[in-house]
């Protein structure tokens, strides 16, 4: 049967089981738009490029599924890198479609032309330029493939506009399904090698001091009730990276909760003292390990990855397995119950103990709100959680707030936490949790934002409002962007460059309602649970609430950078030596 | 050939922009490339290059582990000197004087090299072998004055079993 791309390109992504894209039609996409209305898949129309990555990132975050943006060439495939960047760093299964200049024009410097494939090379974890109309159906098919497997990731499809457009002879091809993959280079391993992973359980049987050491690969591999199993079977802390908050309960007794530049002082601590990291999915990331050589100097390291590049590129492994974490962790358990036929654990009473200690004496503390002070940041995030849902998906920003959220919601449960982590992507939130909440219609969204990143993406309300996503934003509104705030008072003799921004300019109640938006705003403590209440109480619409914050609140505990994590700094109440 | 100096053979599909992903890698992973050589293989599907890569720049387990992650790199083999054979082609043009056209001419056949061109002041020779035996062959060169040069890089292949 004959066929075209345009209609191919719609059939494959059906066939993926795709429902719903991000995206925004131009000129070289322009005929893949029109076979689109023919289709079953919902297409959101967003008002920025990037909102169609980061929604699509959102979407793959709360579900599990690749997240689909579909954009047109040049401008918008170049506002696509970002979001892909971001995918790139946070492991993010996404598969982006551009439109690219007919096939002829391409080199010519035609109108709204660049060379997308050669521009996100370094931000995919594959690309395609299609040369063929032919090729479609097999390319959606390896695309998918690749973005979902191994090491998930984005994977984007650059398309030339006659391959799309019907009228164009070159477009038309016999139909086919593709069967299997034309991808000789790529098998990732997912089944763990048994021999390391005994090797990695008789380590646990002579360590005193373990820690499990779980990143944003537990998430991935949907491994958090094995990563439990594995807890309760060892009776071992568990700390949880930026990447898996929510991957191990932090109303778990053994859960110790962030490690890193921003960990609670007993996650850093119990990783510096520690004789053997069992690490499941995470990869020493500079925000966690601080200072390289000063991090957990007297531990040995299992490190499972499903990406073998992991090992020894930052901290040295003594064991290292590669394959699915989960199907790792459940290997492992078989382990440690044969060798504990044998054998006992030594005795780890000291190590818990003094691991019960630090939880006591340095917990996350704020000091307490006085009259004519901003809100506390730490405050509004605490009455969030403690008024919403315990399924409630929280998506954030990057800054202060998304340290305070980490840091200060409790998560007890995967998949409710959604940030941008390793690219460090202002203005996440917004787009994120509105792909949350395309995912997950059901659940109650709030995105915890800072008013900076508010200020990079909060277009995106009005796609929210239009299509229907009724997602609710915190704004900490401290005027200022606050991280950068923090450092230069820190480590700039507080002189402050460039990082005012002005509590009420934009007026963000004002904002949202143009947006067609609810727009709150809230300046004292008593005010916060009604205001949060209210929003929870509107589902036709999504609301903004302006919490007015403290602009001298810092985040605490901090690791400055390059200083040791032994060196860490704890709230000034509870004494820094 | 210094120690840290490791030759990769790789395997990749002859797909448009393999190479620039190749380079791409090394030049953001700071991984640093000393010689490159491409060509397709007898299978039209594939391609081979070998790479030498100082090993000094990063850990060769790190370049060979972040190059297979490359979807379109089919096979990685590391080459040590020990059981392999490698080969590089050297193109030089270099200054003919009345005295020292009999020097050059001893030295070319020396080192069996090839005379492909000659005119009134120039002379340009070819030379294929071990990299060492280029080296040399250039240093050599060096003293008549070399107009232009230009080396293939190597390629290597590993040695037949017995």
């Amino acid at each position: 049967m004959k066929t075209n791309g345009g209609k191919a390109l719609m059939k494959s992504l059906e066939a993926q089981g795709v429902e719903i894209v991000f995206g925004l039609p131009g000129g070289a996409i322009l005929p893949a738009y029109d076979p689109l209305l023919d289709s079953s898949i919902r297409h959101v129309l967003v008002r920025h490029e990037q909102g169609a990555g980061h929604m699509a990132e959102g979407y793959a975050h709360a579900t599990g599924l690749p997240g689909v943006a579909i954009v047109t060439s040049g401008p918008a495939a170049t506002n696509m890198v970002t979001p892909l960047a971001d995918a790139m760093l946070d492991s993010v299964p996404l598969v982006c479609i551009t439109g690219q200049v007919a096939s002829g024009a391409i080199g010519s410097d035609a109108f709204q032309e660049c060379d997308t494939t050669g521009i996100t090379m370094a931000v995919t974890k594959h690309n395609f330029l299609v040369t063929e109309a032919s090729e479609i159906p097999q390319v959606i098919h390896d695309a998918f493939h690749i973005a979902t497997t191994g090491r998930p990731g984005p994977v984007l499809v650059d398309i030339p506009k006659d391959l799309v457009d019907a009228n164009n002879p070159v477009s038309h091809f016999d139909d086919y399904e593709p069967s299997g993959h034309d991808l000789p280079g790529y098998s990732p391993i997912q089944v763990p090698d048994h021999a390391s992973v005994l090797e990695a359980a008789k380590l646990i049987f002579q360590s005193t001091r373990p820690i499990i050491y779980s990143g944003g690969g537990i998430l991935k591999a949907r491994a958090a009730e094995q990563l439990r199993e594995l807890a309760e079977l060892l009776d071992v802390h568990v700390v949880t990276t930026l990447m898996n908050r929510g991957g191990f309960p932090d109303d778990h007794p053994l859960a110790l909760g962030m490690p890193g530049m921003h960990g609670n002082y007993t996650a850093v601590t119990a990783i510096q003292e520690s004789d053997l990291l069992i690490t499941l999915g995470a990869r020493f990331d500079d925000r966690v390990t601080g200072k390289l050589d000063a991090f957990a100097p007297d531990a040995k390291v299992i490190h499972a990855d499903i990406d073998p590049a992991e090992f020894n590129k930052v901290r040295s492994a003594d064991v290292s397995i590669q394959g699915d974490v989960g199907q790792t962790i459940t290997e492992l358990i078989k382990a440690l119950k044969e060798l504990s036929e044998t054998q006992d654990h030594p005795d780890r009473s000291a190590w818990k103990s003094q691991i019960s200690g630090w939880k006591e004496r340095f917990p996350l503390v704020y000091d307490e709100w006085q009259q004519g002070e901003g809100l506390k940041p730490q405050y509004v995030i605490e009455q969030l959680r403690d008024n919403t849902p315990d399924d409630t998906i929280v998506a954030s920003g990057v800054g202060q707030h998304q340290m305070w959220a980490s840091q200060f919601w409790k998560f007890n449960h995967p998949y409710t936490w959604i940030n941008s982590g390793g690219l460090g992507t202002m203005g996440f939130a917004v787009p994120a949790a509105i792909g949350a909440k395309a995912g997950k219609p059901d659940r109650m969204v709030w995105a915890i934002d800072g008013d900076g990143c508010f200020q990079m993406t909060n277009q995106e309300l009005v796609t929210a409002r239009l299509e229907n996503f009724p997602v609710k934003i915190a704004v900490l509104n401290n005027g200022y962007l606050g991280m950068v705030r923090q450092w230069q008072e820190l480590f700039y003799n507080e002189r402050y460059s460039e990082v005012h921004l002005q509590p009420d300019l934009p007026d963000y109640k004002k904002l949202a309602e143009a947006m067609g938006c609810v727009g709150i705003r809230v300046e004292s403590p008593e005010e916060v649970k009604p205001a949060i209440d209210q929003a929870n109480e509107i589902n036709d619409r999504p609301v903004v609430i302006d919490f007015r914050t403290e602009a001298s609140e810092n985040v605490y505990p901090m690791v400055p950078a390059g200083k040791s994590n032994s060196d860490v700094i704890v709230h000034p109440s509870q004494g820094n030596d | 050939m210094a120690e840290q100096f490791h030759t990769l053979v790789v395997r990749v599909e002859n797909k448009p922009g393999v190479l620039a992903r190749v380079s791409g890698l090394f030049a953001r992973r700071g991984f640093n490339i000393q010689s490159l050589a491409v060509a397709p293989t007898d299978n039209e599907l594939f391609s081979r290059l070998t790479i030498v890569v100082d090993a000094e720049s990063a850990p060769m387990e790190q370049v060979v582990k972040q190059l297979d992650k490359l979807i379109n790199v089919v096979r990685i083999q590391e080459l040590s000197p020990g059981d392999s054979v490698s080969r590089e082609l050297i193109l030089a043009t270099v200054n003919l004087t009345e005295g020292s056209e009999d020097n050059i001419m001893r030295d070319i056949e020396s080192f069996d090299a090839n005379v492909l061109s000659v005119g009134d002041k120039k002379i340009m020779v070819s030379l294929s072998g071990p990299p060492e035996i280029i080296n040399e062959f250039e240093t050599v060169l060096e003293k008549y004055g070399i107009v232009e040069v230009q080396r293939t890089g190597i390629v290597a292949l590993a040695t037949i079993a017995k």
